[in-house]
């Protein structure tokens, strides 16, 4: 019975890079939003060589990215956030409040006030899901509905307008560091930050497997309260930063801040290949998606589509991702049980 | 009852039940949200002027209907375990294709509602393949169709409306059923659609088989229950119904847009959820949900009338949701703290209440 059921890869190493490259779900998205812009840029030089075009390519996307980052480490651990969209909303409205009624508060101040604001709102989330142990999606539907609340409540009829934001704030929107966007940079780091954490990290790890089997999880002895509980911080410390991401970005916040944008995350990082049900995915993957779904909403019109029919497009290709997830998984099935078989009639 | 008592060879030693009939009918989640109901409507009745007042209530039908009718096959779908997120854009969708094939296409309104109740219907298969057939899960597919079927609706129509609706048919989803009084026309469809779901629910095989679906969906397979046809019919019947509720919708405002109904699903779920049904599926009655979805119209119309903004509504909402699954678990978690004692009375009980038995066939207590 030591025997093992599939023989090593017989592939050197990098023939195997290569042909885990061809089947990674990262790349296959990336591709096609590398199509995706040539084609734009193609028909519409100004889309990646105009000052204006490139800074949108890169700026705007990343505010989803932050949330769709955030979103992905709690999908990881089978669980789901709502509430992000509201908890950018909140935050951003906090934002301004913060530069109305603080005048010459430093920005870095803002900026971590604003994630540890964030943090909060999903401290809370977490808190009630991992200690309530009731289900995330109804935990942060509710919270939703309060956050979303609270924020209008707050702001009443007044919003924030460009002029109640320090200048240099806003620059920060269209700053470049070497031909990239300072929030893009900004958001890029935290990327790479969490993508190195769930790849590398035993932590991070662990995220994985409780996502996998909670129950096989909680019985092999990891911390799966206090990892949830962290998954649920991580995602509202995120959201919060997209929440300044976005004050900086538009100069103003009204009261559609950030609305919808909860299953906007989800879906980029159901297209990036993260599973709903949990236990796998990257957050390479998500930000991808993210890429991809703001990009297609500003590639559509050049290509002689409507506007309108955006979401039409996001719709079916969020689905067609999933079904592709779903073929690719019954296939590796299918492998297996014949290396099973095989291996059984060979003994 | 006492003659298979008289003929049974071995006297059962514990009883049938271990509760009394009232405790099993008053002590569940259900009989809370009805009692929370009545307590809230008799305060609205006696502190909020106007609540009364006849045109309350009939508003309050009226603003209530659609979310009430889509509640109905929603339950049905989360009991198996599923969600349908894409309810608002099927109704969004169904007001569209009405407004197109009425006024562009000059068919008479009825033949034209038909038509859009059958995209409705399409729209729901499409749905309840992916998610039967497929086994895709629920969440992810309609997210998806929710962007799916919101952007074919916006595409057909762009940012117009079509305003031009029969009087007739218009005033028809506005009327009352007796002159002066405060129940609207909509509510004789509603109840014939609460009485059949209701049947379908509690009173079949095919209902019963919803339950299984939920509770564990290998173990409904094997005892002969066609999990595939039950979750296509059921994502079918939403569709149906949403594209109803769309057409009323339309014609109760008069207009056909894109944008109707936009982010209705999530008050939806967030109704039923109100209402006992567990969002694992497998546990869940309809006049819970009838009563949830109640009481969310009667606290937006008392809070309204007593001039609250509807920001602090959504706040209540959305802690009354969230107060309800956490008083299930907590419930759950007293009734086995105290089942531990009464087994261990050392006390020497595990140190963790019940881990793992939230499970969705245990109700208030």
């Amino acid at each position: 019975m030591t025997q093992t059921l599939v023989r090593p890869s017989a592939e050197t190493r990098a023939q195997r890079l290569l042909s885990g490259a061809l089947r990674s779900r990262e790349i296959a998205v990336f591709a096609v939003l590398v199509a995706l812009i040539v084609v734009a840029t193609l028909s519409s030089p100004s889309f990646l060589f105009g000052s204006d075009g490139w800074r949108n390519l890169l700026v705007t996307p990343s505010i989803l990215l932050l949330l769709a980052v955030g979103q992905t480490m709690v999908i990881i651990t089978r669980n789901v956030d709502l509430s992000v969209g509201s908890t950018l909303g909140l935050t951003a409205y906090l934002v301004g409040r913060l530069f109305v009624d603080q005048p010459g508060i430093p920005i870095v101040v803002v900026f971590v006030l604003g994630a540890l604001f964030g943090a909060f709102l999903g401290l809370i989330n977490g808190a009630l899901v991992a200690f309530g142990r009731v289900p995330a999606l109804v935990v942060t539907l509710g919270t939703m509905y309060v956050y979303r609340g609270v924020f209008l409540e707050w702001a009443g009829s007044d919003r924030i307008n460009a002029g109640d934001m320090p200048r240099d704030f806003l620059r920060l929107g269209t700053e470049q560091v070497l031909f990239v966007p300072v929030l893009t940079l900004i958001a890029l780091v935290v990327l790479g930050v969490a993508g190195y954490y769930l790849r590398s990290m035993r932590s991070g790890r662990e995220l994985y497997a409780i996502g996998s089997d909670p129950a096989a999880a909680r019985l092999y002895g990891l911390p799966v309260t206090r990892r949830v509980l962290t998954a649920f911080v991580i995602c509202g410390a995120l959201a919060g930063l997209a929440g300044v991401f976005y004050a900086a970005r538009y100069g103003t916040v009204s009261s559609g801040a950030g609305r919808n944008m909860e299953l906007e995350a989800v879906a980029a990082a159901v297209i990036g290949g993260v599973a709903i049900f949990g236990g796998s995915g990257t957050v390479w993957g998500a930000a991808i998606g993210a890429f991809l779904l703001v990009t297609i909403d500003r590639v559509l019109p050049l290509l002689g589509i409507s506007s309108f029919w955006q979401r039409a497009v996001v719709g079916a290709l969020i689905i067609a991702a999933v079904a592709l997830d779903r073929i690719l998984q019954k296939r590796r099935e299918r492998r297996l049980r014949q290396a099973r078989d095989e291996a059984r009639s060979g003994s | 009852m006492t003659e298979t008592i008289e003929h049974a060879v071995d006297e059962r030693t514990y009883a049938a039940w271990s509760r009394p009939l009232w405790w099993r009918v008053v002590m569940t989640r259900e009989f809370a949200m009805i009692a929370l109901l009545g307590i809230v409507y008799a305060w609205a009745t006696g502190n909020v002027d106007n609540f009364d007042n006849p045109l309350t209530l009939y508003y309050l039908f009226l603003d209530v209907a659609p979310i009430l009718m889509i509640a109905l096959p929603m339950t049905l779908v989360i009991i198996t375990g599923g969600i349908d997120l894409s309810v608002a854009s099927v109704m969004g969708l169904s007001s569209v294709l009405l407004g197109i094939f009425h006024v562009d296409l000059g068919m008479s309104l009825p033949v034209a509602a038909l038509f859009a109740i059958a995209a409705g219907v399409l729209c729901g298969c499409f749905n309840g393949f992916l998610v039967g057939y497929v086994g895709l899960p629920p969440l992810a597919v309609t997210i998806g169709s929710l962007a799916l079927f919101r952007g074919i609706a916006v595409g057909l129509l762009g940012t117009e409306a079509i305003t031009d609706f029969p009087d007739r048919w218009s005033d028809l989803a506005r009327e009352r059923i007796v002159e002066g009084s405060s129940y609207p026309v909509v509510l004789a469809p509603i109840v014939v659609l609460i009485v059949a779901f209701a049947l379908l629910l509690h009173y079949s095989p095919f209902g019963r088989g919803i339950y299984e679906i939920g509770l564990n969906e290998q173990a409904a397979r094997f005892s002969g229950v066609d999990v595939q046809r039950t979750k296509l019919i059921l994502y079918a019947l939403s569709g149906a119904v949403a594209a109803f509720a769309g057409i009323y919708y339309t014609l109760r405002y008069g207009s056909a847009r894109g944008d109707n109904a936009e982010y209705l699903e999530l008050q939806i779920v967030a109704a039923v959820l109100l209402g006992g049904v567990s969002i694992f599926g497998g546990r869940g009655a309809l006049h819970g949900v009838i009563a949830g979805v109640l009481l969310i119209g009667v606290l937006q119309s008392a809070l309204r009338l007593e001039s609250v903004s509807s920001n602090v509504i959504n706040i209540v909402i959305g802690v009354l949701l969230v107060l309800s699954v956490i008083s299930t678990s907590f419930l759950s978690w007293v009734s086995g703290l105290r089942a531990t004692r009464r087994r261990s009375p050392a006390g020497a009980a595990r140190p963790d209440g019940s881990p793992g038995d939230r499970g969705p066939t245990n109700p208030a207590g």
